[in-house]
């Protein structure tokens, strides 16, 4: 198969999944009685402006954490379902040992972000240790810690604990964090009034590391076989006991990074209004973007715009959950465009080797070696 | 979903030794059940908890066991024909949509049956995603969440906006269904309830929340319990589901059409779900508010593996996670107690262990209960969101203490391409 041809295969599944859901957004837009084509022309044209540029990839760089802290657990059948409450919980947590701190400005940082990463690791790492020693489904522990993390928040995030008031509002949040925590803005969008997160640095630092650990690595193609073929990677002398423990804590120690561009770019503490749901974007982004480290990126960048559209849609008097529903499809019709188009691969490949053989006078033997 | 990855195959046996029996028969769960309400009589006394085993506790138990019961049903059926559901949760709240939607309008019974049949679709979608094209069960099962809550919210600002009562986030008040009671019972049982005696107030207090002012939907939803299990277990077309999610490539020889069996349970299953999330909206909430389900899809799916894919076990998982989070919302105090409650059934685990020779889970279960009654004694009451975390904290621990017991049908959550075995 040509190098032309795979790359049209791997994106032939997105494009379809995006145009699909593009029509099917268009016909909701119809029935609710507005023209699709003017408010898509309104979402490129806002989107065409430096100011929203800025926040687009301010909202992408918190997604493509997420969505990699998502990914290192798919990568082997793990589905960490639990990102969001490790990264809310290690954002909090984080937070209020940042507002404690008066440091000098890197060691502060350092400190609050290897917090972060601890904190997520460990609230991951209750899930392993019950899958690995009890056999409790990674899926439903996650989603129960996930719950159990709203509440040790509600917790903690009381006057006389970890909150004190917000000036000027009656939200109430944790102690702000001092200058020396915080991380200053870069002026990446020329003619924008808006920095983007100086923590934009970190998302590519995430991205980097995860592509060099996963293909360049021992563990990581431990963890790709382990999650390609359980079987043959035990066979082939992977604990996979352990491997499920690394990849876990991994994933979580990357999902308690999800919060910090945030964090440390314009909120300085945790309070009652700080996003939530991100875990779950990230789930979203993670299929979309296939796992893969550029694939990610583009997914987060969509979501980015997506979300950022939600304000000329309002503005327009279109209801901002359209979006909600666009995305839902995006993912919905992406993994089924996958689907379609591993198959038709294979097929294509079969009718491939099979016309060789055809070809050549092969003996039987090394056809098999070539289907198998 | 590895609950049983590392259980070892069932020894063969021969038909003329009798099958080793794990589980405990009839007459060892009656005695258990009878255990537990002597110590929860117990505790009650000494704590003086009397919301423990009130009538109250137990009809509203009842009332929030309905919705978790009804989504872990949904995940009988899909996972006994070999998909795994997770999008139970997302069915829900299609069906607490649907209730809100034309439940208003229509009266409440047109709200549970646009419930069940948005629940429906959602899983046809679920089935369409992971049979014919073969999606990965849960990756489709969080898509079709995802899209579930994304497609109400928009559907309830279009729909809901402007009604009266009602806004983007909520439907104007439903109309509540009628409730029965079994006559004659509820007088006599209530002075009996209030005397405090130990362990005939409590009887009283349980069978008179069981007893008094169920809804119908309430009686509607045990129906379908008994039902799905007398059609999965005791009749042929049960018998061709199940082997659907056991063995299809063997169900395929027999002339099974394992695709439309899939689908149908799977649709079945969305359906329940809807049902569980129309009650919430009908009968717990009387109204169709977001966020509604708050995650009892996921409770529900917990319920069923902790019910060992059974109806029977689903109902006491359903029965379990709706008791804490009936004590959590009525009374804090009482969730108090169940501390106690906690540490004197770890005893009794351990104990249990120590006679079996599991030496390490027997120290674990006691370190554990210890320190649920170290807690009880030192404090006094639990702030709310600790015991907003009860029935989460409980599903875990049930879990972590029972998961590796549990047999799921052997081909969950497996891809079956007809014609694909070898």
């Amino acid at each position: 198969m040509t190098v032309l041809r795979r790359i049209g295969l791997a994106l032939a599944a997105p494009v379809l999944a995006l145009v699909f859901s593009l029509v099917v957004t268009a016909l909701v837009l119809l029935a609710s009685h507005t023209s699709p084509i003017d408010d898509m022309r309104q979402m490129l044209d806002y989107a065409s402006q430096p100011r929203t540029q800025a926040l687009i990839l301010n909202s992408a760089t918190t997604y493509y954490i997420a969505a990699v802290a998502v990914a290192i657990g798919f990568r082997m059948n793990l589905f960490n379902i639990g990102v969001d409450g490790q990264y809310r919980l290690a954002a909090m947590l984080a937070a209020s040992l940042g507002g404690w701190l008066t440091l000098s400005p890197i060691l502060h940082i350092g400190l609050v972000l290897a917090a972060a990463v601890a904190v997520g690791a460990l609230w991951a790492a209750v899930a392993a240790f019950l899958k690995v020693t009890r056999g409790v489904s990674e899926v439903i522990s996650t989603i129960m810690l996930n719950y159990i993390a709203t509440g040790i928040i509600g917790y903690l995030l009381a006057p006389g604990r970890l909150a004190v008031a917000v000036t000027g509002s009656n939200n109430i949040g944790t102690r702000p964090i001092p200058p020396s925590g915080q991380v200053p803005g870069i002026g990446l969008v020329p003619g924008s009034p808006l920095k983007v997160y100086g923590l934009i640095v970190l998302a590519v630092v995430v991205g980097v590391g995860y592509w060099f650990l996963l293909s360049r690595t021992r563990f990581g193609f431990d963890l790709r076989a382990t999650g390609a073929n359980e079987s043959a990677a035990v066979a082939s002398g992977v604990n996979v006991r352990r491997t499920i423990v690394v990849s876990m804590v991994l994933s979580g120690g990357v999902a308690g990074l999800i919060g910090m561009p945030v964090l440390l770019g314009s909120s300085y503490g945790y309070a009652l209004n700080f996003p939530t749901g991100l875990g779950f974007t990230g789930i979203a982004i993670a299929l979309l973007g296939r796992n893969h480290p550029v694939g990610i990126a583009f997914g987060a960048l969509l979501w980015g715009f997506l979300d950022n559209s939600v304000t000329i849609l309002q503005l327009g008097g279109v209801a901002k959950e359209i979006v909600f529903i666009t995305e839902g499809v995006i993912v919905l019709s992406v993994v089924v465009a996958y689907e379609i188009v591993r198959r038709y691969r294979v097929r294509a490949e079969q009718q491939a080797v099979g016309s060789q053989l055809g070809r050549t006078t092969a003996t039987p033997a090394a056809a098999e070696g070539a289907t198998a | 979903m590895s609950a049983t990855s590392t259980a070892a195959p069932a020894p063969a046996t021969g038909p003329g030794s009798a099958p080793p029996r794990r589980g405990l028969d009839r007459r060892g769960l009656l005695l258990l059940a009878a255990g537990i309400v002597v110590v929860a009589s117990l505790v009650r006394v000494l704590s003086g908890a009397n919301d423990l085993t009130s009538s109250g506790s137990v009809g509203a138990a009842l009332g929030l066991a309905v919705p978790i019961g009804m989504a872990g049903l949904g995940g009988l059926w899909s996972e006994r024909a070999g998909v795994v559901n997770i999008g139970l949760e997302g069915m829900m709240i299609l069906g607490s949509f649907g209730a809100g939607w034309m439940g208003w309008q229509h009266g409440p019974w047109a709200g549970v049956l646009a419930g069940v049949v948005l629940g429906a679709l959602g899983g046809l979608l679920h089935a369409i995603a992971t049979v014919t094209f073969g999606v990965d069960h849960i990756v489709s099962g969080v898509a079709i969440t995802l899209l579930a809550t994304g497609a109400t919210q928009f559907l309830a600002s279009v729909v809901f906006t402007g009604t009266p009562g009602g806004g983007k986030t909520q439907s104007p008040t439903i109309d509540a269904p009628g409730t029965v009671s079994v006559p004659g019972v509820g007088s006599v049982l209530k002075g009996v309830e209030e005397h405090h005696w130990f362990l005939v107030s409590d009887v009283a207090g349980i069978v008179r929340g069981l007893t008094t002012g169920i809804s119908l939907v309430t009686v509607l939803a045990l129906l379908l319990v008994a039902l799905s299990g007398w059609v999965l277990w005791r009749t042929p077309f049960g018998l061709r589901l199940r082997s659907c999610g056991e063995e299809p490539y063997a169900a395929e020889t027999l002339g099974v059409n394992v695709y439309l069996y899939k689908y149908i349970a799977v649709t079945i299953s969305g359906g329940l779900a809807g049902l569980g999330g129309a009650f919430l909206a009908v009968v717990s909430a009387t109204i169709y508010r977001e966020g509604q389900t708050g995650g009892r899809g996921f409770i529900g799916l917990a319920a069923m593996i902790f019910g060992n894919w059974r109806p029977g076990g689903l109902l006491s998982g359903a029965a379990l996670f709706g008791y804490t989070d009936a004590l959590q919302l009525r009374n804090a105090d009482a969730v108090h107690a169940l501390l106690l409650l906690l540490a004197v059934g770890l005893a009794a685990l351990a104990v249990l262990q120590v006679i079996r020779g599991r030496r390490v889970t027997a120290a674990v279960a006691l370190v554990c209960g210890g320190a649920a009654l170290v807690l009880f004694l030192t404090t006094d009451h639990l702030p709310g969101q600790v015991t907003f975390m009860t029935p989460y904290l409980t599903t875990l621990l049930v879990l972590s203490l029972a998961s590796q017991r549990l047999r799921m049908p052997r081909a969950d959550g497996q891809a079956y391409r007809k014609g694909g075995g070898h």
